[in-house]
């Protein structure tokens, strides 16, 4: 019996599986489906995903661990992946991220203390042609600039 | 310089997920050609004729890669397409999978009916959120249109293809990484030999294993012919960022100069600045100088001269760049995509990256030099993969470009902790922020 996981999560896990001659391959899948329900991957999670597919939950928990996409330990609600990489750095990538770290009062890898925003380093994120470049959530933001990353933390204060 | 006409990036755009906005232009007809008319040896023969060599980074031969895949009868085969663009500086992939994703499928389904294969993967990076939708939409819109699933256009061939979301690992982007990460496991490169893909890839099976952008060409080839293809360039993908005007995806082809792709196609540098240094093919080949810039950029003359041509992303750094912090910034994207499994590349990079903190941080001494030198020849040649290998190669370039900059900074620290011994307290070990 799953402890955590929905049945819908579950359903997700069973398509993935369907897709790939061997359970173990469906574990990105997996693990991605139960991040969007969870937030992130504590144990119980992961003992969820390891039932589900068959997979011993140390393997789980290994790959896991290894994707810097899955977070084992609570992330804010929001997640704020700023490319510091190479054509971003040369186009003021690290202007954003002071701008950044100051606005949240927080260090890249660290969360709000109202458990908010998450601020993260990303590598190149293969839109350097909109450098600097930032992620939040899932949305691309182009060309950031200091302001826009003032408006962008009001953004994301405001939403409830 | 007139721009020539773009084929493979000719129709990018928001709406060509959908499936009726590809076909207006003449998609999926080259697929319905090869399927129903073409042999996979007459297949072969026209990648082969057009010269198409991979778009990965390794620009290996395409159709000589299809060749040396066993085709025993009764034997599973898969296509696994890669979609991980992660090359610092590299966006053309990403480009086509947001602007024109059925193209990347039309030659997926092409390839998968030479080869043979009737499961591919498409592995497609994690980060790419809004990439991950399209392509989604143009897979779906396909398989209801029938040309994927069981009996393609009534051909009697089937393909069942699969996108398959990384999440966050550069090294999935080396092929052996990625078949790992494909298995569900953690992301450690495969010795070669003996799990060269093309004879024991996926599950241990002969898989064809080709970049995006490599597929994108398939359709054409096919259906423009090898000769109208080699005609008009042969075309290649360059991505052209950093310091210059007008930044983007730039078709042409292959073998411009870097000259004429950086000034005359990418809008040259902003006004009064002057041009200091180029990668010409991401972050893992050596930078150039100036005197480089009527180097064709193509994969044997950027070769000739010690750099390579890679994934073909330009970086173009002007006179304001500070050279030892941007090879750092490199430095510590190796050192934090380093998978583990082997000492050169981990311990390499992480004492690499120490040193260059001390530098830009003040606190360098005339020795680092050397050690960073001698720190890149002990990695040269010795990394279980190319990720460790693709550190040296700019680093040594910028010490013997550059070196002066480095001293210059080396100096300046030192001068500033005998007018301020406090300062070295103050400052701790000069970690980077
Ligand atoms: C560290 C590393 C990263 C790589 N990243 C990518 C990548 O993101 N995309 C890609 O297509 N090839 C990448 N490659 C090259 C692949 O290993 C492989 O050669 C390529 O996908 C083959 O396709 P092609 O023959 O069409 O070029 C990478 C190689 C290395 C060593
Ligand atoms: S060179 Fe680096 S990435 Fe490649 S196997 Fe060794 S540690 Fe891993
Ligand atoms: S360097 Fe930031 S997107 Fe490529």
């Amino acid at each position: 019996m799953a402890r955590v996981l929905s049945a819908e999560t579950l359903d997700a896990i069973a398509g993935a599986r369907a897709r790939y001659p061997s359970a173990q391959s469906a574990l990105l899948p997996a693990l991605h489906a139960a991040q969007a329900q969870a937030g992130y991957l504590p144990e119980p999670v992961l003992a969820d995903v390891a039932d589900a597919l068959g997979v011993p939950v140390t393997e789980v928990a290994a790959v896991a661990t290894f994707y810097s996409m899955f977070h084992t330990a609570p992330v804010g609600r929001h997640v704020v992946r700023v490319c510091t990489n190479l054509s971003c750095h040369l186009n003021g990538a690290d202007g954003v991220m002071d701008r950044l770290c100051r606005q949240l009062g927080i260090r890249p890898g660290q969360t709000t203390p109202d458990g908010r925003v998450s601020l993260e380093v990303a590598e190149c994120l293969a839109a350097c042609e909109e450098a600097p470049v930032l992620l939040a959530d899932a949305d691309r933001v182009a060309r950031v600039t200091p302001d826009a990353a003032d408006e962008l933390v009001r953004r994301l204060r405001a939403d409830a | 310089m007139p721009t020539p006409e773009r084929i493979v990036s000719k129709h990018l755009g928001p709406e060509r997920a959908a499936i009726d906005a590809y076909l207006s232009t003449g998609g999926y007809r080259a697929a319905a050609r090869a399927l129903k008319e073409l042999t996979p040896d007459q297949i072969i023969e026209m990648v082969e004729q057009a010269g198409l060599r991979g778009r990965g980074g390794a620009g290996f031969p395409t159709a000589r890669k299809w060749k040396l895949t066993p085709k025993r009868e009764g034997e599973t085969r898969y296509l696994v397409v890669n979609a991980d663009e992660g090359e610092p500086g590299t966006f053309k992939d990403r480009t086509l999978i947001e602007g024109d994703p059925h193209a990347i499928l039309e030659g997926s389904l092409i390839t998968a009916y030479t080869n043979g294969v009737h499961h591919a993967y498409i592995y497609l990076r994690g980060e790419f959120f809004l990439g991950y939708e399209r392509l989604s939409r143009a897979l779906a819109e396909a398989y209801a249109r029938g040309y994927f699933g069981t009996n393609i256009l009534g051909t009697g061939f089937d393909l069942e293809l699969t996108i398959h979301r990384g999440a966050g690992a550069y090294i999935c982007g080396e092929e052996t990484a990625l078949l790992e990460s494909l298995e569900g496991r953690r992301a450690f490169p495969r010795a070669k030999p003996p799990y060269y893909p093309a004879v024991r890839g996926l599950y241990d099976r002969p898989t064809v294993l080709n970049n995006a952008e490599t597929m994108a060409h398939i359709p054409y080839i096919v259906g423009m012919g090898p000769e109208a293809y080699k005609a008009a360039g042969p075309p290649i993908l360059y991505s052209v960022s950093g310091h210059v005007v007008r930044p983007g995806v730039k078709e042409l082809p292959i073998g411009t100069s870097l000259r004429e792709i950086i000034y005359e196609h990418a809008g040259g540098l902003r006004p009064g600045r002057t041009l200091k240094a180029v990668y010409p093919g991401g972050s893992s080949s050596a930078i150039l100088l100036p005197e480089h810039l009527d180097t064709p950029a193509d994969f044997d003359s950027l070769a000739k001269i010690g750099t390579m041509l890679g994934s073909s992303a330009i970086i173009v750094m002007d006179d304001t760049t500070n050279i030892p912090a941007v090879i750092a910034r490199a430095v510590d994207f190796y050192r934090d995509e380093s998978c583990g499994k082997c000492t050169p590349c981990r311990e390499g990079t992480v004492w690499l990256s120490q040193i260059f903190a001390r530098i830009l941080g003040g606190h360098g001494r005339m020795e680092d030099l050397d050690l960073l030198d001698g720190i890149s020849r002990n990695m040269t040649g010795t990394c279980f993969c190319l990720l460790g290998e693709s550190v040296p190669p700019s680093l040594r370039a910028s010490l013997k470009y550059f070196r002066d900059e480095y001293v210059r900074l080396i100096e300046a620290g030192s001068r500033r902790a005998e007018a301020e011994p406090a300062a070295r307290s103050a400052h701790g070990a000069g970690a980077r922020s």
